[in-house]
């Protein structure tokens, strides 16, 4: 299925969701798209290398994030997944850490911006090779069955480029078999950098390849962060209750470049971008709270200017943080001090 | 070495394996296995035989056949609090794990800033002369020691194996553990009861000698210690050091032997390019070069991409301990 034949909701469901739980998600949502910004412009400006938007997968992240329990659950995210490191418990100021590679960011300077890693939120440390965290995830879902920790489970996500590696296809299988805890989290955006979906797969509803691994299959619109829940909560729940992996997708669009590298318009057009623009899930969401009068206009402002607010503290408090120093290059290369030569 | 018993008992590789193995399923269940073949057949080897009776299938787990995901699902396993020990039934089938191995396996605590680790080993049966031909009969040590965050282990006597193993499966990194298969059940020796650990990263001289050192590993141990003991009998006094691990690599002993001896003469089934002895050749230049009385020499496999089916094919790649003798005494005399 396609971005424009998904059903677009424009009313209120609630899945359960109070009022808060919804404001949550939303700023969640305004905050994703203002450390995007954050991280194009400081690129732009020429203090930070390099930096990863996920604009276009504002609902979708901030929706799956809310059906993850903190404390319990596992994340296995990829580079495109700043929604769900906030959402889950990551604060800007360690998103900007990164960005800035400062010394106190968990990996200590060393990963590009947008690797998260922190054994604190239960979220997975993870490589910039695609796949390879998804045996990552199946281990840890499997470690977690083996301790018979029922209400535990790993949610691991990719996008569509990924799904294309025969990692991806062993853990589904793996994970199929011996019923491991765990959500196979697709998002699909439509663009494997440069290559369109029809050139990854002759079958573009990636979720009906669960069928063929013996696992629930779901596909949803990942414009909408109250469907994204609501199938990632049902997912969650079967795994943490002994039913099993899912694979589930929602479909998004990838609204910005592949990176601060990347220039979109050598392969795809404006016009296919502005159209997509149009079902931009930031505002349709924004309309839908205040529709059903859950925020009014003046909190939504509020809102954005706190957002904001928030975002310039921790640009300024992670900028003014040192970088490592040169001497940590040689740090935990193995446990204790290291020499190759005894 | 620590030994915990007086006893001992003579094993094979493939006993003092198993039993290593079994010990530590036995001591901590956190400890799984997993591989292809590793529970209903006990391993094609039959190293596990039977432990899926005692311990389990959810303790020694039947993957599915893919490699890349064995050793990836043990990376998530160790992440995620258990210890992991992966199997690759031929060394040969490795190659779809590289990736998992050294992006992920070696890089885990480094990337993360040593919030996340991976205490993991993953087991191969390598080498060849046993008829494996091209895809059961390789070495890929030094496709992987070029990799820091990996340690490498290639015990060839029976009471080495079980001491490194251990401190394999005892390592917070992740560990290669390379096991050669003609020394599965061609070797055997004696080998203390009891858990003991060998630490990784020290060699070991298994003959002492005077006029040349020799370095190596793997089977080729025993077929240079064969050829030194050879050349006792003409008067020749040959040491032959057994490296055991190959990262880290223990400098100490080899510039020890060398700078006595003044000769060196580095002996590995692996190819010669860019194999083992070309690091082992380089440090001692860099430390010992003027404390040499002949050139370094490397025996080692031709520039050819294996090992052939057709037995000469194989006996033409791999050296004996005839070859061995005649370089040997060539180093000697010179």
């Amino acid at each position: 299925m396609a971005k424009s034949e998904i059903q677009v909701r424009k009313t209120l469901e609630r899945h359960g969701l109070s009022d808060e739980q919804l404001k949550a998600i939303f700023r969640n949502m305004l905050l994703q798209r203002q450390l995007d910004n954050r991280g194009f412009q400081l690129n732009r400006q020429g203090k930070v290398p390099f930096a990863l938007g996920s604009e276009g997968h504002e609902a979708l992240q901030a929706g799956a994030a809310m059906a993850f329990k903190r404390g319990k659950d596992i994340l296995a995210p990829y580079y495109r997944d700043l929604g769900l490191a906030i959402g889950i418990g990551l604060t800007p100021y360690e998103i900007l850490l990164s960005l800035f590679a400062r010394a106190e960011d968990h990996n200590g300077g060393r990963q590009f911006p947008n690797h998260y890693s922190s054994k604190r939120a239960g979220l997975m440390s993870f490589s910039s090779i695609l796949a390879a965290h998804i045996p990552h995830a199946t281990g840890a879902a499997y470690s977690l069955k083996y301790r018979k920790e029922a209400g535990r489970a790993v949610l691991v996500t990719c996008g569509d480029g990924t799904t294309s590696e025969g990692e991806w296809h062993e853990s589904m299988n793996f994970a199929a078999v011996h019923k491991l805890p765990m959500v196979m989290l697709v998002e699909n955006n439509q663009w494997a950098i440069s290559t369109p979906l029809s050139l990854q797969m002759a079958e573009p509803n990636i979720y009906k390849r669960a069928e063929g691994y013996g696992m629930p299959g779901e596909q949803f619109d990942g414009f909408d962060p109250i469907a994204t829940y609501d199938a990632v909560h049902r997912a969650m729940e079967r795994a943490r209750s002994g039913g099993g992996p899912s694979l589930i997708e929602g479909v998004c669009y990838r609204f910005l470049a592949h990176s601060t590298d990347d220039n979109d318009m050598t392969y795809r057009t404006k016009d296919e971008v502005s159209e997509n623009r149009k079902h931009d899930p930031v505002p349709r969401f924004e309309r839908v709270l205040v529709d059903a009068g859950v925020m009014t206009a003046e909190e939504v402002d509020e809102m954005k200017k706190s957002v904001l607010r928030e975002t310039n503290e921790a640009t300024d408090k992670a900028e003014a943080m040192p970088y490592p120093e040169a001497s940590d290059l040689y740090k935990h290369v193995y446990e204790g001090a290291w020499e190759p030569w005894q | 070495m620590a030994i915990a018993s007086s006893s001992s008992q003579i094993l094979n590789n493939v006993e003092a394996v198993r039993e290593t193995l079994y010990e530590a399923m036995k001591n901590d269940d956190r400890t799984v296995i997993l591989g292809e073949d590793v529970g209903n057949r006990g391993n094609v080897f039959l190293i596990t035989k039977d432990f899926i009776k005692e311990f389990g299938p959810e303790r020694v787990v039947d993957t599915p056949i893919a490699e890349a995901s064995i050793v990836g699902i043990a990376v998530g396993m160790a992440m995620e609090g258990l210890r992991p020990i992966a199997e690759i039934q031929f060394a040969d089938f490795i190659y779809p794990a590289f990736n998992q191995i050294v992006g992920e396996a070696a890089k885990t605590r480094y990337r993360s800033n040593g919030e996340y680790t991976c205490p993991l080993v993953i087991r191969t049966p390598y080498g060849g002369g046993v008829r494996g031909a091209l895809s059961h009969s390789v070495s890929i040590e030094a496709l992987f020691y070029h990799v820091p965050g990996l340690k490498i282990v290639a015990p060839s006597f029976p009471a080495d194996v079980k001491g490194l193993l251990n401190a394999a499966i005892d390592d917070p990194d992740p560990v290669l553990f390379l096991e050669h298969k003609k020394t599965y059940r061609l070797i055997k020796g004696e080998v203390p009861s009891g858990h003991y650990t060998i630490p990784i990263g020290k060699a070991d001289v298994k003959k002492t000698g005077s006029q040349l050192t020799v370095v190596s590993y793997g089977l080729y141990v025993h077929w240079a210690l064969e050829a030194a003991n050879a050349l006792e009998q003409e008067g020749m006094s040959v040491e032959v050091i057994d490296l055991r691990s190959i990262r880290p690599m223990d400098r100490t002993a080899i510039l020890e032997s060398v700078r006595k001896t003044r000769k060196l003469l580095i002996i590995h089934e692996d190819n010669k390019f860019g194999g083992i002895g070309a690091e082992i050749s380089a440090m001692v230049a860099e430390e010992a070069l003027f404390e040499l009385d002949a050139p370094i020499r490397r025996l080692a496999a031709p520039d050819v991409p294996a090992m052939g089916y057709a037995l000469p094919l194989e006996e033409e790649y791999m050296s004996s301990p005839t070859e061995m003798a005649e370089t040997m005494r060539e180093m000697v005399r010179f």
